[in-house]
């Protein structure tokens, strides 16, 4: 299986694990990602107003490009994902907007390419079942908590990976490690996103409700496929973690998957989580992770 | 041969546009025709009356009005024609308002050569039109009605009553349809089973009425006045005349199965009488869990039954029958709460629909009447009522509104409230719909006197937590979220065909609208009649609507029946395919493309048959010809070629 792969900026600066976790596992899965040559920022948010196509340049270079390599284009961070498939939904059904963004960028695009994350590959491609007798270090059934939070899933008709509502994707894949999916009602609401940057309380308290809300269930970990997502609800509990109080480790899901396919500690990068997930898994004993810090 | 043209003005329809005059100054010097004139309204009384007195008095042989779509007045101009003894089949509409005025409002030029055009090639198509008779069908006047909810039995007894057999037939083993189930009804609170066993006794024991419940149908064809069915009544292992409802069988039976009279509220018996009043109370054995069925053994009914009813041996039976009208009646089934992700896909024990309210507010139901949650059986004393969970949603759910729901809920919260008198009902709502007799004062009740609390806005998310059911809301009249811990969460779910009526259709041969509603063959003005003549429709099978509603329909369309069996036969036009069995090869294109299956194949003489009262006289069996062997009445090859001669 060879995609072009997309990594995104985030992933080659705060979310260093992510992509280093990915392509070690993915590696093992048999999965080849080959990355574009000289891709540029998505552009991080996708433009709402309707007037303005100069944000969809970026994506659209990158979206031609990918047609140039003639393969499905891969990508794991949720806002790219969202920006990428958002914008190829632009170029495959507005004609004016298609024909102007492409003169400007003078590439002949036309929505060819199709936009994938890992995770659909992981479940429609391999296939949970198959993935599930690829572990060798299965999580004995360590409790985790599914962030989806919102760009993931919706607008459902342009991302659409699962249902927007009552997703079970990551689930799936937690049940294929060997983990306990913990439900709980706040995976699909809002982070708080940016408005983080803000000082004061209400700027992280989504985030802390997120995190309470899984952690009242039982959740030891949380994964997440967006490094906005991973910040905030790893962020919320900066008070926690001084404090010396329970937290509960933020992690990307590809780390867990290193983890059940048996990679070494090196490809985790776990640096800057401010809750530090190497004793989550010390305290579950999970085999090829004792060393974890 | 003297043709006369009528052109009409319909007022401005037609002579705001169309320059009259100057139509008729042309037409003058168009020698096939005897007579034209003109008048301001033609389907007035004194415009009718010029017609008849033109053919009197100049001899006419054939008649043109130039006026609407024939759709709109061709029967009227008919019979003017025919009362002054002219074949009805020599007088013809020219459509000079919907295909010529009306679209060209802004050309009255061009508008003015088209409707002469029009006019001539109308013209030219009389001069040959034949001279024909009604063609006449015998009506079997016994009626087949399908579906025994409130609309079913209303129409059954509308027409039994009027001295019509009838033959009523439901998959379930009782009549009475979703009304068995509710516990009272908006707007007066009257208890629904007071005012619907009556009505069940009555159609039980009414001698015109033939009751198949637990039955299917299983094949129906012909056509109006002349449907040949076939009634499939399931096995319910039980011989019903030699039953005499003891109910013994189902004290003894050792098997509990989910109640689905109940909808899961309560547990019944593998063999079981839906409900104490059912019509008819007969047992039926459900042969999924029966332990004779899935095991071998047991057969407990079967020895305490004192008169030997049980029969395990039963077979489905196969009734036939021959009706000259159907009315549909199959009613609505819920949009599943399991669909219903945000709201937590009916996983949240008591987060319920609006049905299991009325079972839990039932006095016969699994409660008793009292209002308990279905958890842990807590009388619960904070409510939250959700309307439009489905409805009006165009992403997640259907475009519609189901109609009923504002009234329901507003009736479920205060029949709560009167049950519960210290607890607190909310509603979310988007609109209140409340149009109907009584119905806004209804729930004017509700918000003002009897302390429910409605909040106009969306919930997000349901949830449990902690032994409650959480409820993320938004109240958009005070802008601020909604967080409310409630007991019990009830949701007003959509109302969607039910199940199998789209198989039912196409067996029918009736239209559904894309959400499997049936297709009412007019919005306005043909409300309970199907595309399909002799096949009527009434109640929720038709749209959402309440039981005022449905019984109104339902009394409707069995009038509809009464018309059609007001005479021993039906009249149907005669301009219809025919074929020329010289020169028909029995290719069967014809058959192919028909879409009133009205032709079939007479193999032994390899000729192409038609069904004259199937035939819509549509022509597209004219066009597939390959041979010419087929043509329509009154618009034959040649006179298709002579009206457009006289176009070009």
């Amino acid at each position: 299986m060879v995609y072009s792969y997309f990594p995104g900026c985030t992933l080659r600066a705060k979310a260093k694990g992510f992509e280093s976790s990915t392509l070690a596992s993915c590696e093992v899965l048999g999965v080849c990602l080959e990355e574009l040559e000289e891709w540029q920022c998505c552009g991080a948010t996708f433009p709402l107003q309707i007037d303005n196509s100069f944000p969809l340049v970026s994506p659209t270079r990158t979206l031609a490009s990918a047609k140039k390599a003639g393969r499905e284009l891969v990508t794991l961070c949720s806002a790219c994902l969202n920006v990428l498939k958002r914008t190829n939904h632009v170029i495959r059904e507005d004609l004016d907007k298609r024909e102007k963004v492409c003169a400007f960028i003078e590439e002949d695009y036309s929505g060819e390419v199709e936009v994938l994350h890992l995770l659909e590959i992981l479940r429609d491609e391999i296939g949970f079942e198959s993935l599930a007798r690829k572990v060798v270090s299965p999580f004995a059934g360590l409790p985790v908590a599914a962030y989806y939070g919102c760009l993931l899933l919706r607008p459902p008709e342009e991302v659409g990976i699962d249902d927007p509502e009552s997703p079970s994707v990551l689930e799936e894949f937690l049940s294929a490690l060997g983990c306990d999916p913990v439900e709980y009602p706040y995976k699909t609401e809002c982070c708080g996103s940016y408005v983080v940057l803000q000082p004061g309380e209400p700027a992280v308290s989504p985030s802390r409700l997120v995190v309470e809300s899984a952690k009242s269930r039982g959740a030891k970990v949380i994964v997440t496929s967006c490094p906005l997502c991973q910040f905030n609800l790893d962020y919320a509990q900066s008070g926690s973690v001084e404090r010396g109080e329970n937290a509960v480790p933020v992690v990307y899901f590809t780390q867990l998957l290193a983890v059940a396919l048996g990679l070494g500690e090196e490809v985790l990068e776990f640096d800057g989580h401010i809750v530090p997930p190497g004793l989550i898994f010390q305290s579950v004993g999970v085999g090829g992770c004792g060393g974890l810090t | 041969m003297k043709t006369g043209v009528f052109i009409c003005h319909c007022g401005l329809n037609i002579g705001g546009v169309v320059d009259i005059p100057k139509v008729l100054e042309d037409l003058s010097g168009y020698d096939s025709l005897g007579y034209v004139t003109d008048y301001r309204y033609m389907c007035s009384d004194p415009g009718q009356q010029l017609i008849k007195d033109a053919i009197r008095d100049k001899g006419l042989t054939g008649v043109v009005v130039a006026a609407c779509s024939p759709a709109m007045h061709e029967s009227t101009f008919r019979k003017t024609a025919e009362a002054a003894g002219l074949n009805p089949f020599r007088c013809e509409m020219a459509n000079i308002r919907e295909q010529c005025s009306w679209p060209h409002r802004g050309e009255p030029e061009k508008a003015t050569q088209k409707a002469l055009e029009i006019i001539k090639a109308s013209a030219e198509k009389v001069r040959k039109n034949q001279e024909l008779s009604s063609l006449s069908i015998p009506v079997t006047r016994q009626a087949l009605v399908i579906g025994a909810g409130i609309a079913g039995m209303q129409a059954a007894l509308d027409i039994a009553d009027a001295g019509y057999r009838v033959s009523l037939v439901d998959r379930l083993p009782y009549i009475g349809g979703h009304m068995a189930q509710l516990s009272e009804t908006f707007p007066t609170l009257d208890c629904s089973q007071c005012i619907l066993t009556p009505k069940s006794s009555e159609v039980g024991s009414h001698p015109n009425i033939d009751l198949f419940t637990n039955s299917e149908i299983h094949s129906i064809s012909g056509y109006v006045g002349n449907f040949d069915v076939t009634i499939r009544r399931k096995a319910a292992y039980v011989n019903w005349d030699v039953c005499n409802g003891c109910g013994l069988c189902m004290e003894k039976c050792p098997v509990k199965t989910d109640s689905d009279f109940e909808l899961g509220l309560a547990k019944t018996k593998a063999i079981s009488i839906a409900f104490p009043q059912a019509v008819p109370n007969r047992p039926v054995i459900n042969s999924e869990v029966c332990r004779h069925f899935t095991q071998g053994k047991c057969g407990v009914c079967e020895k305490v039954c004192p008169v030997g009813a049980i029969d395990f041996k039963e077979e489905d039976t196969f009734i036939d029958r021959k009706v000259g009208a159907v009315v549909v009646a199959t009613g609505y089934d819920l949009h599943p709460k399991t669909k219903v992700g945000e709201y937590g896909y009916g996983v949240a024990k008591d987060v319920i629909d609006g049905l299991e309210f009325e079972r839990l507010n039932s006095a016969s139901g699994p409660t008793q009447g009292e209002i308990r949650r279905p958890s842990d059986g807590k009388i619960p004393k904070e409510v939250v009522f959700i309307q439009c969970v489905g409805s009006r949603d165009q992403e997640n759910g259907y475009p519609y509104c189901s109609k009923i729901c504002c009234m329901y809920t507003a009736k479920h919260a205060r029949l709560y409230k009167h049950k519960v008198p210290d607890g607190q009902p909310y509603v979310f709502y988007m609109d209140i719909r409340a149009g109907g007799k009584g119905y806004e004062e209804f729930v004017q009740r509700a918000t003002e006197e009897e302390g429910v609390l409605y909040l106009r806005g969306r919930v997000s998310r349901v949830f449990e937590e902690d032994g409650k059911t959480v409820v993320f809301g938004v109240d958009t009249l005070s802008n601020k979220k909604v967080e409310i811990h409630a007991d019990m969460v009830v949701l007003a779910t959509a109302i969607v065909p039910a199940r199998g009526q789209t198989e039912l259709a196409r067996l029918l041969k009736i239209s559904t609208d894309e959400w499997g509603f049936l297709s009412e063959a007019h919005p306005k003005l043909r409300p309970v009649e199907s595309l399909t003549r002799g096949i009527y429709i009434a109640g929720c099978a038709q749209a959402p609507k309440d039981i005022p509603d449905s019984v109104t329909q339902a009394g409707s369309a069995a009038a509809k029946v009464l018309a059609l069996f007001s005479s021993d036969t039906l009249s149907h036009t005669p301009e219809v395919a025919v074929v020329d069995e010289e020169l028909c090869t029995g290719c069967g294109m014809c058959i192919d493309v028909c879409a009133y299956d009205a032709r079939t194949l007479d193999a032994r003489r390899s000729l192409a048959v038609v069904n004259e009262v199937l035939c819509e006289g549509c022509g597209a069996c004219q066009v597939a010809c390959p041979s010419g062997a087929t043509c329509q009445r009154n618009m034959d090859t040649a006179q298709v070629m002579s009206m457009i001669d006289a176009v070009i």
